[in-house]
């Protein structure tokens, strides 16, 4: 994790804590390390993590990760990095203040940041464009609007929201950037608390291990929370249809479960 | 009352928080017609303003009457709503919300302003809290004649309070940080120990001539003990904030430590209620900094029950979950509830957390075997459970 101390104010440190309890679940021993403004960044991490901050932070963050070219030659030859709003747009080539002030990047991605006229804040829905990872959930804060070069894809197609706030040739709008080791989207949630896809996809590329289904229940309901149902909704329906669902931890640490319910228990009483 | 129909109308139960909406809904006039002749404090902050507000409101009704918006109602129409209500009271003690304390201040001309802190509160709201302590700033400078009363610990807080032309700084000695670990001047990442914060850029902790410890104030050579039935360090912090503000219109410290020494409960808080076949205490926590105070309180012995809504006036955005470190809930049962349990849950479980995710927390409540339960609820989520189960109290 790299400045939680600067660039955490959208609790995306949430996305190590995510990354290192699906490795131990699967047996995959990991180690999170917070590297603050005042460590030397190692450039020997698997995974590194940026999150997002207000605007001076985001000047500071840039500037510090100048300092240390080691560690940007890993994050483009061997370390899987994702980076979440203002860590994204530090990637990118540039990015510009309301005052027209323009700061550079580190250039780690052909993406290019200016201040938009309002603030982008709410629900966010994509289609991821990694294969296998599906329909992305996250919610956005932010007032950038940043634009993708022709050989770069997003994250994510955008279906709900704003994201990048461009739109391609054929006016597809896009959120974040993605290349085989770089992921950067808008998404706060944290982004990887909605989407376990993203996160195993991110494990599978560090590891070079398969990473087995894990089901939580919470999970699911969150999944159902956030994105749109494909059935009508059950409304007035009666009280077998709401959920109660236990989690007793001893029970799933460390297991696989191939996709039924941890523990079935379900039933709900209207408020 | 005029509060309770406009807080009606905006559905956010005892409060009135609407996004993003920043300017004076009401006539400006009446705020300032309602406020003039006597003398006024605001208090302001991100936690702790209803508590610190009634614990003010107590130490000064220790020397003369006292109008005060108790409901929490803390957006300038509560303001207009307590002053009509009491119009013949020598002081008033108004909670505002720290969105709407430039325009309230411009409005009611205060001879005090309590401070508490500024941390991440409900960021969807669109403003970032540098922005928020900058605005704020600037409304201090306009007021000469005004006193601040700041908290010295919280690096925000000083940014914004500094330039004004009085100041009063009290040490509370809180221990939330994580907000403020960056310079709110020059973006650096700050300098921090226990005792003292400071940046390169000459940004640092003010000395306090107030300081909240061990179960006391210490002021200019005195220490006078501040017996509080409310739990917590936090609320001592709290009362010695109070007891600071009080003292800027004249009440003696000893005075207004005996005043706060009857509270037991604020506006329903910590208030121990029957409810069937449980004795329930309801606790606030409506984000990470109020999170990092009621771990705490919890008592281990119980059940807890957590209720988390995501409604325009708790803040959309659940992320913040994230940063409250639940993986230290030692409590015997927890349940997860509320119109967003499935994201609590989910927290839960990456906490290693056991639980059992319930989303109505009286159903939750049902599950649970016969005896004490601490329910800990964000805003919304307090205020319907306040009228579901706590009837007739604060
Ligand atoms: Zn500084």
């Amino acid at each position: 994790m790299l400045l939680p101390d600067v660039l955490g104010t959208y609790s995306d440190a949430g996305n190590a804590l995510i990354l290192a309890q699906r490795a131990r679940w699967r047996g995959v021993r990991t180690r999170v390390l917070d590297i603050t403004a005042t460590t030397v960044p190692p450039a020997s991490c698997d995974i590194y993590l940026l999150g997002g901050g207000e605007d001076g932070a985001q000047v500071f963050a840039a500037d510090w990760l100048a300092r240390y070219p080691a560690l940007r030659h890993a994050m483009s030859t061997t370390a899987v990095t994702l980076a979440v709003c203002a860590g994204l747009q530090i990637l990118g080539q540039s990015m510009s203040d309301r005052t027209g002030h323009t700061y550079s990047g580190l250039g780690l991605l052909d993406f290019t940041t200016i201040a938009g006229r309002r603030r982008a804040v709410g629900e966010v829905l994509s289609t991821c464009t990694i294969p296998g990872v599906g329909q992305l959930t996250g919610f956005e804060n932010h007032q950038g609007i940043s634009t993708t070069g022709d050989d770069l894809p997003p994250l994510g197609w955008v279906t709900r929201g704003v994201g990048n706030g461009t739109a391609d040739r054929s006016g597809h709008r896009g959120d974040g950037a993605c290349t085989g080791r770089i992921i950067g989207t808008y998404l706060h949630g944290p982004v990887l608390a909605r989407n376990p896809a993203l996160a195993d996809h991110i494990l599978k590329q560090a590891t070079g291990q398969p990473m087995p289904p894990l089901d939580l229940p919470d999970q699911r309901a969150v999944r159902r929370t956030y994105l749109p149902t494909r059935h009508p909704t059950s409304r007035g329906t009666p009280a077998t249809d709401a959920r109660i669902s236990s989690v007793d931890v001893s029970q799933h640490r460390g297991v696989v479960d191939s996709g039924s319910d941890l523990a079935g228990k379900t039933i709900r009483r209207a408020p | 009352m005029a509060t309770a129909r406009l807080s009606q109308r905006v559905g956010a139960g005892g409060g009135s928080i609407i996004g993003g909406r920043v300017t004076l809904a009401l006539d400006p006039g009446a705020l300032r017609r309602l406020a003039s002749g006597r003398e006024i404090v605001l208090v302001s902050g991100t936690n702790g303003k209803t508590t610190t507000s009634h614990l003010l409101a107590a130490a000064m009704r220790s020397t003369g009457s006292v109008a005060h918006n108790a409901s929490g109602s803390n957006m300038p129409d509560g303001a207009v709503a307590a002053l009509a209500q009491d119009r013949d009271a020598r002081f008033a003690v108004i909670e505002v919300d720290e969105l709407y304390l430039a325009v309230v201040a411009d409005a009611v001309d205060p001879a005090v302003i309590v401070l508490l802190n500024l941390s991440r509160d409900q960021l969807d709201r669109g403003a970032e809290v540098r922005s928020v302590a900058a605005a704020l700033s600037a409304a201090l400078i306009r007021r000469p004649r005004m006193t601040v009363v700041a908290n010295a610990d919280d690096p925000m807080v000083v940014w914004a309070a500094a330039p004004a032309h009085r100041v009063t700084w009290v040490s509370v000695g809180s221990g939330w940080s994580s907000d403020t670990m960056t310079c709110p001047r020059c973006g650096r990442s700050l300098d921090t120990t226990v005792k003292r914060w400071q940046c390169g850029c000459g940004l640092a902790r003010p000395t306090a001539s107030w300081t909240a410890r061990d179960g006391a104030v210490h002021t200019t050579g005195r220490r006078v003990a501040v017996r509080l039935r409310l739990p917590g360090a936090f609320n001592l912090g709290n009362a010695v904030m109070a007891i600071a503000a009080a003292a800027e219109l004249g009440v003696d410290p000893h005075q207004a430590a005996a005043a706060l020494a009857e509270i037991e409960q604020i506006a329903g808080r910590y208030k121990i209620i029957r409810h069937g076949r449980h004795e329930v205490r309801l606790l606030l926590a409506k984000n990470p900094a109020g999170w990092a105070e009621t771990i705490g309180l919890l008592d281990e012995a119980k059940a807890l029950l957590v209720v988390v809504n995501a409604r325009d006036a708790d803040g959309r955005d659940t992320s913040w979950l994230w940063d409250v470190g639940f993986e230290d809930l030692r409590s015997a049962a927890v349940m997860a509830c509320g119109e967003r349990a499935a994201d609590l849950g989910l927290r839960l479980s990456y906490a290693d957390i056991p639980h059992t995710t319930v989303e109505d927390p009286l159903a939750a409540l049902d599950l649970l075997p016969p005896g004490k339960v601490d329910i800990v609820a964000n805003y919304t989520a307090f205020h319907q459970l306040r009228r579901r189960i706590g009837r007739g109290i604060g």
